[in-house]
């Protein structure tokens, strides 16, 4: 392998990385935070790349079908919250897992009922169509670098959001004690449901701006759900630091297993997690208490 | 005015006693016209596999309805099942139309693992039943059996003599990229042993678990590794991504890209300009221009407005095996042993071409390389003549 295909390799695995990140960072801090274990998560991840299919088809532009699905998943989030997920706060993991199951095959049946059972395809937006050249045959596209970029702005994001904003104290403050954080007359409730859509949006949003990449197809939330709970394991549940380097460090597992050991490659997943377990049975970086 | 009414009357009870007889009696014994024959078209018409299962079943009625709506003079009857492409709900189907609804023939299916479900059940009931899709091996392979026909392909067809094509044009390096499940598998090993047998050299064997479509690591790879060509099984819309992909990264123009023939069958309308210049080999091509294709393809376009498939090609070829077998025992559907008998002898005179039965109940045809040109998959020659199967693990004699 000589040192421009390897360069791409780790581009690749880096974007792969990224976008999980995206979607296990929403699931740690679900879990994290309000101690919900959500296997519907994956579902917004379908949501968000079917919404960007119908909306980039109605709209013309990826752009405007990425706003557009933002707001729609974010309401769908903030309705789940109200409707169900606040009833479960208190319950035990066994009635979570029970409910949310439901959920997804709820889900599947509405996105079957609305946008039947087809895979469809996304353009990627015509701005960044180009790949650049690195050798005669090797370059790499535009549209991955942007999607690499993306998620890295708002891994930030949410560093900044829970390390130095009051919303991202209230929230620590929160998950550590919650009837403490109420007596100070702060609206632990909003909180959660803020923390809620926040999550729930940005599996949404890493389905939108992977749908010109992995196009749009049934059960494909189901796929990323599995690896993200193999993300949030490697990471340590409920931090967000962890789940980063797990989800790149699985994105480059899985791109370089692909290539060095093809026969074996759709487990080189689960062998890095098991390997992380052995280890360290916690995950990298284990939050105490649960 | 009165005698007339009589006249009616008597006619009235006249028909209504010969088809109370008629009812009455078993199909096997029915004298004349009265029993009709009962087939059942277990095909998916919901998902993916939606469009190749209406292809099957309109190309299927059409060549009944060519011949006034009857086979071997009988009327048909069809029970129609949405097997939904999930091999869970296979055996139950099956089981289902063979016991409750007692259907005389089995139609079915495009996946291959809800065929295997089928073919398991039919075996042990012993219903005759025709494939007009799905190609995996083991279907005329180890599960082969008597009453099991097929009236497609198996994969092996599709892959093999592409591995010979390759040699010949000169590709000595060549990689394979394929989805990891049965027939992705089936047809890079059936490639693998054309290729090999005829002296080129794999460089590099890559299996994306399916239905994955994220190609990036792998054209990465394909595009270091530099060998002469790429052989590749896709289908539906995974070939539609692959063949764009591999067009977008700048391969297409460096390393030529070669498939089984459902790389570019039904994809090339959304495949667009990406897909020019592949190559594929199948059992049919866009352009076969026989009297008997042109035929075909005037009269489905005339029934259904639109231009017939390699799906609705297999469809008709189901009937034609079934009115084969049927002919020569006037519609007697009882018949069993006659009626195999027939169809093993049976030469069909297909659109694809004339082809006859292996001895594992395979076509035995000829596989046409096909090249892609302004938007059609246009032969450019006989890849095999008269290739049957290699019937690996059938114990049928």
């Amino acid at each position: 392998m000589d040192v421009y295909t390897f360069l791409i390799q780790v581009l690749n695995g880096l974007q792969y990385g990224l976008l999980l990140f995206l979607v296990a960072s929403g699931l740690t801090m679900i879990f994290g935070i309000m101690g919900i274990i959500n296997l519907a998560h994956g579902s917004f991840y379908m949501i968000g790349a079917y919404l960007a299919w119908a909306f980039a088809a109605a709209t013309g532009s990826l752009f405007s079908a990425i706003l557009l699905g933002l707001v729609v998943s974010t309401l769908i989030g903030v309705i789940l919250e109200w409707t169900v997920f606040r009833r479960l706060y208190h319950r035990d993991h066994l009635y979570q897992v029970l409910l949310t199951f439901g959920l997804i095959m709820i889900f599947e049946e509405l996105r079957s009922m609305t946008f039947g059972d087809d895979v469809h395809s996304v353009a990627i937006p015509a701005v960044f169509s180009a790949a650049i050249p690195l050798t005669d045959t090797l370059s790499y596209p535009v549209y991955r670098l942007v999607i690499s970029a993306t998620c890295l702005v708002v891994a930030m994001l949410i560093y900044w959001l829970i390390q130095h904003t009051r919303l991202g104290m209230m929230i620590r403050a929160g998950a550590s004690n919650r009837e403490m954080v109420q007596v100070l007359g702060i609206d632990i409730k909003l909180v959660y449901t803020l923390v809620f859509a926040l999550g729930l949006a940005l599996a949404a949003f890493a389905g939108m701006i992977a749908a010109p990449i992995s196009t749009v197809y049934p059960n494909m939330g189901g796929q990323i759900l599995i690896i993200s709970f193999v993300v949030v394991v490697v990471g340590g549940i409920g931090s967000v630091k962890g789940t980063l380097l797990a989800a790149l460090m699985i994105g480059m597992a899985d791109t370089f297993g692909k290539i060095v050991l093809p026969q074996i490659a759709s487990m080189s997943a689960y062998l890095l997690m098991a390997a992380v377990l052995l280890w360290r049975p916690r995950g990298l970086f284990a939050v105490g208490g649960r | 005015m009165t005698a007339q009414k009589k006249t009616s009357r008597r006619d009235f009870l006249k028909a209504t006693g010969i088809i109370t007889a008629g009812t009455l009696l078993p199909a096997h014994f029915a004298i004349g016209n009265t029993a009709k024959i009962k087939v059942g078209l277990m095909l998916p018409y919901t998902g993916t596999f939606a469009p190749p299962g209406n292809s099957i079943t309109n190309a299927f009625k059409l060549y009944i309805a060519e011949q006034g709506g009857r086979l071997a003079g009988r009327e048909v009857e069809y029970v129609v099942v949405d097997d939904e492409s999930d091999p869970a709900k296979a055996p139950e189907n099956t089981h289902r139309l063979i016991v409750r609804d007692k259907v005389d023939f089995l139609v079915g299916t495009v996946h291959s693992g809800v065929a295997m479900g089928m073919v398991k059940v039919a075996r042990e009931a012993g219903t005759i039943t025709i494939i007009p899709n799905a190609g995996t091996d083991a279907a005329t392979g180890p599960m082969c059996a008597p009453n099991i026909f097929r009236a497609s392909f198996s994969t092996y067809q599709t892959a093999f003599p592409m591995g010979k094509v390759m040699v010949e044009r000169g590709h000595k390096r060549v990689a394979i990229i394929t989805w990891k499940y049965a027939f992705g598998e089936e047809s890079a090993r059936a490639f693998k042993e054309g290729y090999e047998a005829a002296g080129g050299k794999i460089v590099k064997e890559m299996f994306l678990p399916f239905p994955n479509v994220e190609f990036q690591a792998y054209l990465t790879e394909i595009a270091a590794l530099k060998p002469d060509a790429v052989f590749v099984f896709f289908a539906g819309a995974g070939a539609v991504k692959f063949v764009k992909d591999y067009a977008a990264a700048g391969l297409k123009n460096t390393i030529p890209l070669y498939g089984s023939g459902f790389l570019t069958d039904g994809t090339l309308a959304a495949q667009g300009d990406s897909a020019e210049g592949v190559h594929t080999t199948l059992h049919y091509a866009d352009d076969l221009g026989t009297p008997r294709d042109n035929a075909f393809r005037v009269a489905y376009r005339k029934a259904y407005g639109y231009d017939p498939d390699v799906y609705a090609v297999q469809g008709y070829d189901t009937a034609q095996l079934l009115a084969a077998g049927l002919d020569p025992v006037k519609g007697d559907a009882g018949a069993r042993a006659e009626i195999i008998a027939a169809m093993e002898k049976a030469t069909i005179d297909s659109p694809r071409g004339k082809f006859t039965m292996s001895r594992a109940h395979n076509p035995i045809q000829d596989i046409y390389l096909r090249k892609v040109e302004g938007g059609q998959n246009r032969v450019v020659g006989i890849a095999a003549k008269a290739l049957a199967d290699p019937v690996r693990g059938c114990k049928m004699a």
